[in-house]
């Protein structure tokens, strides 16, 4: 919403200054988004001084002068005139300035060889006279003390541009604003006065609101101004449009919407002619079809609103009129509509057409029912003014009639909402102020909202309006108590923040990516899920939740591997989508690792990173999590982007059903779908709903403390297996022939090739055995070596290697 | 008895010598071999007279242990000399590189999470969380938004579905509704995630992450409010003095609303907080409309209360000096390098903020 300063002092008595006004302004909630000059050419000419004046070293007639604009500045400027000399104070036009005569721009620019700062001016040039020997002779007595100033006359006005919440449709108009600045005590509304306009026989177009279900129009006001000649604004009224950034188009189009911004009284000028015979305020009914002042032919859905004659559709109520109807400067009669529209009407119409005007935004806001007669008598009376024409009697037509609501208002409620205490009187005032009929019974006020303000509905709406003209600097500031209800974090939340830590911790930098993604990534990481479309999407790439981590941290690796990153470590612990419903969703955390380890390094081989760096980094982070690693079970099925045999499974169990975790190296297709060049391409995936919390707490874990003091004894064996065969079940073979002896299992060695039968591989491990009753002797060990090797053999079909 | 003295005094002699390893070991043998001379003088102590037995055993005990004595020092010399002799020879260029270590780090907005969690978890308030896709219902209607209502248009919404009834939850504020949906009053609970308007330019990104607050009680007025917010807004700037100002606004489930700027003033191009005349929103706040608590079953005459809504990201480019916002997710390898944590850095009320 913008507006002048002086357009607000119209309706404002007020010795503010406008910093002042603007300070007032954010302090009761109408945030100022920008106090400005309105921008003028004509700022750039300024009162100067010619410090300096010297013949031009090429030219006889030509004078260099230094010349004072003020600011310390002096500029060298190049002047034919004679008069030019020494002392003299003169009009200076800098460099981009228009000329007034011949609208010619200045530039910097080299006369015979000197550079010349902008020009010195004439009367004629600054359209002064119309004939004018030399530069401009300015008075010293009267000049003087004005170097550097603007030399004409700031008639430039400065314009505030306010940003009104939705709430405030009253201060759409420059009216409401004034009130609450004078309320807040920035001055005092001044009175409409209303001249006697002389009324001229009766409205004869017969106007009707029909009783449609849901009809959008309740009120219809209007009248006829005859015999009119529309014309170009008078000045006053166009520098008004223009002040605001809006272009100026006939008298009876700039009226209305200067009554419209005024007021926030929307209106609309019909050419009454071009009416065929009546006014009906109907729905409109499915395909009709119209074209609006906005050269667009629309075709209707049934049910909005429609301001029709008898050939059909004349406009939108409150959104916008047609051509057919519409003014020119040739127009003779008018009809003029002051009119109500229910906002949700207006809202869902405009909605379904795609149509934004001023209008629109301002019956969505909600416009005072009760202005309709000030609103044809404001603009009537400019009409005839301006135009000429004789007014008619006001005819309204309307099929609801407003009253004023009222509510009761506790006056403690204010001290129990803001905490501090204002005067029952200076309430009073301050809600009279803003237009509230009071009544005060015991501690209660009866108050009648003002029909501007259809924002205020029950007592709490009274505080508000209270406090911010009040202000919100008398709220206290209270130093908050630190009673506490609950644990900070739960379970869950500690374990993301934990596992967040323990993966950056691993050398791991965390990425944070849209939870959008590009469908044609997506849908290469989507396996079995839904794909969920936005309706909307910002950007085609971007059209659908992700169901994996991995499609946006595999397209931000392909970006930093483009940037000549190589070794690239990252993660994302967010949320992956499995459906479009609230709630169907999972917390991830996905992880990749591309390129080499050790490379360029002087005292270690380098090597390109495998499954067994991010096998390690998710079993490690799992442990840390509290997990029991004696309890892990890996199996080979992992999802179809990993690849199908260097990928797994995680179970925290052997028995459990879903598994917490995947790891493997990325499908080499999709590497190559992707474009993606590295070395090597491994990730993981922990999903955090998975982890179920079946950890023992610390304080239980720790005051459980065995060990043993007797000797241990390691045996290294090698049995040779099916190539297929996995380390993991012959692991598991082992530690459950004896819990108690069996201490710990380490597979040092894996070997194929010579001397081992093809399809065939030995598996090289070592077994620590520790008794916690006595210190073994060599025919214990020899019976437990015993004991494992047969056992192996006998179930896993292993042979011992000899 | 003189004997065996000559022999201490002899060898003594001996090992005082310059010698090496071998000819420590030849004297020990020597000494104290299977013939060897102390070995052999310990033979004879049968054959002694009782009276001259015990005097004998004694010497001879004596001088085997001085001997041996001499004999450990003399071995430990050679050693030690042998070691330093090879020292010589084992020199390591120590200016080559260390083994390297890939220091992991935490993206700022996860940071800033944990620094606001902290500061908030001080005063006794707990984290709470809800769904990125909300209905039409808890992002809006529940907090007195109704459809058809221009608030609407303050939030570009993206939408999961042609009846705009499943969306991508424009704010923290749905999960006060579940929240309070959920348990019973009092409430103090602060919010934070990912949240989503279809808005992109320098400023605004379709995601984004907000901090909700949410204190209902029997007695919380805009006093409490503003204490709270003067609280975390100093802490989480680590500054003693904050410039606040509370300007009215609107937001629809909250009455009266209130914007808080906070006074910066510009030092070589850079934003610094708490001094100055210049002002800068950082976010919205408001006592929680009756309507609200009302929508999930809250007596709006026995409770009543506040709740704020902070942008993280925003809060996390003022105290980090971070211009651009796009880059948080841009994901780009220089910039988490730079701008990300430690991650043993975690934001904590003992050990502070940051560091």
């Amino acid at each position: 919403m913008k507006f002048t300063m002086s357009w607000l002092k119209e309706h404002l008595e007020t010795k503010n200054k406008d910093t002042q006004i603007i300070d007032k302004l954010t302090d009761v909630g109408l945030e100022v988004e920008s106090f400005e000059n309105i921008s003028s050419d004509l700022d750039n000419f300024k009162v100067a001084k010619i410090i300096n004046a010297e013949q031009h070293p090429n030219a006889d007639r030509l004078r260099v002068c230094d010349v004072d604009i003020g600011q310390q500045n002096i500029v060298k400027v190049v002047c034919g005139a004679p008069n030019a000399k020494k002392d003299l104070l003169t009009v200076y036009a800098s460099p981009g300035s228009i000329i007034p005569k011949n609208n010619m721009k200045l530039t910097i620019s080299k006369i015979r060889g000197v550079t010349s700062y902008g020009m010195l001016c004439s009367d004629s040039e600054l359209k002064l006279s119309n004939e004018s020997e030399g530069i401009t002779e300015l008075k010293p007595s009267k000049y003087s003390d004005k170097i550097g100033k603007s030399f004409f006359k700031n008639n430039s006005e400065k314009v505030v541009d306010l940003s009104i919440t939705p709430n405030r449709p009253d201060c759409l108009g420059v009216r409401g604003i004034a009130r609450d600045l004078a309320a807040a005590g920035a001055g005092k509304l001044k009175s409409i006065s209303h001249k006697n306009i002389k009324k001229d026989g009766s409205q004869n177009i017969k106007v009707s609101i029909t009783k449609d279900k849901n009809q959008g129009c309740t009120i219809f006001g209007s009248c006829l101004i005859k015999g009119v000649t529309n014309r170009e604004s008078p000045k006053w009224l166009k520098e008004k449009i223009e002040s605001l950034g809006q272009k100026p188009i006939s008298a009876i189009v700039d009226i209305t919407n200067y009554v419209m911004l005024d007021l926030n009284r929307p209106l609309h000028a019909y050419d009454a002619d071009k009416i065929d015979k009546q006014i009906i305020v109907r729905n409109s009914k499915k395909d009709e079809t119209f074209e609006a002042l906005d050269n667009k032919q629309y075709k209707l859905d049934d049910g909005m609103c429609v301001i029709s004659d008898q050939s059909g559709v004349l406009g939108l109520g409150g959104i916008i009129g047609g051509t057919r109807s519409g003014t020119e400067l040739k127009t003779k009669n008018i009809l003029l509509e002051s009119a109500y529209f229910i906002p949700r009407s207006i809202r869902k119409t405009s909605k379904l057409l795609n149509i934004d005007t001023d209008a629109k935004f301002r019956f969505e806001r909600g416009i005072d029912p009760q202005s309709i007669k000030a609103g044809l008598l404001k603009a009537s009376q400019l009409i005839s003014e301006i135009c000429g024409g004789k007014i008619s009697k006001f005819d309204i037509q309307h099929i609801k009639k407003y009253k004023n609501s009222e509510i009761k208002f506790n006056i403690s409620l204010f001290e129990k909402i803001t905490g501090f205490k204002v005067k029952e009187n200076e309430i009073i005032k301050i809600l009279k102020d803003l237009g509230f009929k009071c009544s005060k019974k015991k501690s209660e006020l009866k108050l009648t909202i003002p029909s501007w303000r259809p924002d205020i509905s029950q007592p709490i709406d009274i505080v508000e309006e209270v406090v911010r003209i009040k202000g919100y600097d008398n709220i206290e500031t209270i130093e908050p108590k630190k009673n506490r209800l609950k644990d900070t974090l739960n379970k869950q939340q500690k374990l993301f923040h934990f596992l967040q830590r323990s993966i950056a911790s691993k050398g791991y930098f965390e990425s944070v990516t849209w939870s959008f993604t590009d469908s044609k990534i997506n849908n290469l990481f989507k396996e079995n899920l839904k794909e969920i479309k936005i309706v909307n999407p910002i950007s085609s790439d971007l059209d659908v939740l992700r169901n994996s981590i991995f499609s946006n941290l595999a397209f931000y690796l392909k970006k930093n591997l483009d940037r000549g990153f190589k070794d690239i470590s990252l993660f994302e612990i967010g949320p992956i989508f499995k459906n479009k419903n609230p709630g169907e969703q999972l917390t991830v955390i996905g992880a990749i690792k591309s390129g080499k380890i050790s490379r360029l390094n002087w005292n270690e081989k380098e090597r390109s990173v495998d499954i067994f760096d991010v096998k390690k980094d998710l079993i490690q982070t799992l442990i840390e999590a509290g997990y029991d690693k004696q309890n892990f079970f890996i199996r080979d099925k992992s999802p179809s982007y990993y690849h199908p045999g260097k990928s797994g499974s995680v179970y925290l169990d052997k028995d459990d059903i879903d598994p917490v975790a995947y790891f493997g190296e990325l499908h080499p297709n999709i590497v190559k779908k992707l474009d993606i060049k590295t070395e090597g391409l491994v990730g993981f995936e922990i999903y955090l709903d998975y982890l179920k919390d079946n950890k023992i707490k610390l304080k239980d874990q720790k005051s459980h403390f065995e060990y043993s003091d007797y000797q241990k004894s390691e045996r290294d064996f090698a049995f040779v297996v099916d190539k297929n065969y996995k380390a993991q079940d012959l692991i598991e073979i082992i530690s459950s022939i004896d819990k108690t002896l069996i201490k710990s299992i380490k597979v040092f060695d894996i070997y194929e090739g010579e001397n081992i039968p093809s399809g065939k591989k030995s598996i090289a491990i070592n077994v620590t055995i520790q008794s916690s009753e006595k210190t073994l002797e060599e025919n214990d060990l020899e019976k437990i070596n015993k004991l494992i090797i047969s056992t192996v053999e006998s179930k896993s079909g292993a042979k011992i290697r000899s | 008895m003189s004997d065996i003295k000559k022999i201490r005094d002899e060898y003594l002699i001996r090992l005082d010598n310059n010698l090496n390893y071998e000819s420590v070991n030849q004297i020990k043998t020597e000494l104290f071999g299977k013939n060897g001379q102390i070995s052999n003088s310990f033979k004879t102590l049968g054959s002694l007279p009782n009276e001259e037995r015990k005097k004998f055993a004694s010497d001879l005990n004596l001088i085997k242990e001085e001997l041996q004595e001499k004999i450990n020092l003399k071995i430990q010399e050679i050693e030690i000399k042998e070691i330093n002799s090879k020292l010589e020879n084992e020199k390591l260029d120590v200016t080559l590189p260390e083994r390297e270590i890939n220091q992991g780090k935490i993206h700022p907005v996860s940071q800033v999470i944990d620094e606001i969690s902290s500061i908030f978890s001080e005063i006794g308030f707990s984290v709470e969380e809800g769904p990125d896709v909300e209905n039409e219902h808890y992002n809006f209607t529940a907090l007195n938004t109704p459809d058809n209502h221009p608030a609407r248009d303050m939030h570009d919404t993206f939408y999961l579905d042609n009846n705009k009834e499943i969306l991508l939850r424009t704010h923290t504020s749905p999960v006060q509704v579940r929240t309070m949906l959920n348990g019973k009053p009092p409430f103090k609970i602060i919010a934070p995630g990912r949240t989503y308007r279809s808005d992109s330019d320098q400023t605004h990104s379709p995601m984004f992450h907000q901090v909700e607050g949410l204190h209902i009680d029997k007695d919380i007025n805009m006093g409490h409010l503003k204490g709270c917010l003067d609280y975390f807004i100093k802490s989480f700037f680590e500054v003693d003095k904050i410039k606040m100002r509370f300007r009215p606004s609107h937001f629809p489930f909250t009455e009266p609303s209130a914007e808080v700027d906070i006074g910066y003033e510009l030092k070589d191009g850079k934003i610094v907080i708490g001094e100055g005349d210049k002002w800068l929103e950082i976010l919205g706040c408001g006592m929680v409309h009756p309507n609200v608590l009302k929508n999930v079953n809250v007596n709006p005459d026995k409770y009543q209360g506040y709740a704020f809504g902070i942008g993280i990201d925003r809060l996390g480019m003022l105290k980090y000096g971070i211009n651009d916002l796009r880059a948080f997710f841009e994901t780009d390898y220089r910039w988490l390098n730079h701008f990300g944590f430690d991650p043993l850095d975690v934001p904590s009320n003992y050990r502070g903020l940051s560091r």
